[in-house]
């Protein structure tokens, strides 16, 4: 118990403080205009780092093939969102996808 | 003066009001992708050495999907306290990018406003709040943040709740494969951006490095993938405003 309270406080501040620390001192820097030009990559880039292992590599190993229905459905649900822009068709679409590569097709 | 001079300024609470549902609205797409995501990070607490209260306090004051779940993998392992904590710095520290990304926009707000906002800055809402904060109004969006904040905010703690009922109820819920939505979730995140080859670099250059650093110890792989995925971008960028720059030069001389 004790030990989880300094757990969830250790994360605690380790999340806040990132997620708060330039907040705090706004205003009193400023960020060059190659800076702001570099940060406009994070969010694809950061995303992509997090999901790639997750999709190619959903069992610890690298399974580029078409029996992998992480990797399938995640290529269904992008054909969607360039067909339709829409954020919630693609998710739905990936969602349906895998859920039918996986326990329909059993793959 | 002629009546149509005349003004009528709508009511400062409604114009807070409807930017407060704009961001919640705007938010509800990606509610399909967490939630599924929270309800296994409630069903995998109790397996994985975590009691369901530890679970409902960690999504009340962490608030970080992505280190929740790795925290729950370390563990079950028997990782010590302070390498999950420095685990979760570093997988959070892509929020500091984030927080960078929107510092010009909330500098005119006091600072229990800006604590607030900081606290609520997840992937998610990140994303929801783009379209609104490239807007040149901003004087009311912190209130459009806040929609998306505590949308994705009060979905997260339900769900984390739903998930520690339903684990006890189906145990074997953790192998459904619900941690696929949070990926397409990204995915479709991602798309969006894809609009110009620097950004598209950048992203296969940290898919790549992602996979490739996967095995380096403390989500290492990730930040590597992260910035060295920014710098490429960021160095085709620069060498397509500087090819620019010179064109233009070349153009005027023409003209002169």
């Amino acid at each position: 118990m004790t030990n989880e309270i300094l757990l969830i406080s250790g994360m605690f501040i380790a999340t806040f403080s990132v997620r708060y620390v330039l907040f705090a001192i706004a205003g009193k820097i400023e960020f060059p205009a190659w800076l702001n030009n570099a940060l406009s990559f994070v969010p694809p880039v950061v995303l992509m780092a997090i999901i790639a292992p997750n999709v190619l590599m959903p069992k610890g190993e690298l399974w580029l093939s078409y029996n992998n229905p992480w990797l399938v459905a995640c290529i269904i649900a992008a054909i969607a969102a360039f067909i339709r822009k829409d954020l919630l068709t693609t998710i739905i679409v990936g969602m349906l996808s895998f859920a039918l590569l996986k326990f329909v097709f059993a793959m | 003066m002629s009546q149509d001079n005349i003004k009528i300024e709508p009511y400062a609470e409604k114009i807070r009001l409807k930017e407060f549902l704009g961001g919640s609205r705007s938010t509800i797409p990606l509610l399909v992708g967490t939630t599924p995501f929270a309800i296994i990070f409630g069903t995998l607490a109790e397996p994985n050495g975590l009691s369901a209260l530890g679970a409902v306090m960690m999504s009340i004051f962490v608030f970080a999907g992505a280190s929740q779940f790795i925290a729950l993998g370390l563990l079950a392992v028997h990782t010590s306290l302070p390498i999950i904590i420095a685990t979760t710095f570093i997988l959070n520290f892509r929020h500091i990018l984030y927080s960078a990304n929107l510092v010009a926009k909330v500098k005119h707000l006091p600072q229990y406003w800006r604590a607030i906002l900081a606290f609520g800055l997840t992937d998610e809402t990140f994303a929801a709040i783009n379209n609104r904060y490239q807007q040149p109004d901003l004087t009311n969006a912190h209130w459009f943040y806040l929609g998306s904040f505590l949308t994705m905010y009060i979905n997260w703690n339900i769900f984390t709740y739903v998930g520690l009922t339903l684990g006890n109820i189906f145990p074997e819920m953790q192998n459904w494969g619900l941690d696929f939505a949070i990926s397409v979730t990204f995915l479709g995140m991602i798309i969006p951006y894809l609009s110009n080859r620097p950004i598209i670099v950048a992203v296969i250059v940290s898919a790549v490095l992602a996979i490739t650093g996967y095995d380096l110890p403390h989500k290492l792989g990730l930040l590597l993938a992260s910035f060295s995925g920014i710098c490429v971008g960021f160095s085709l960028l620069a060498l397509a405003q500087r090819k620019n720059k010179i064109a233009a030069i070349k153009q005027g001389a023409l003209n002169d």
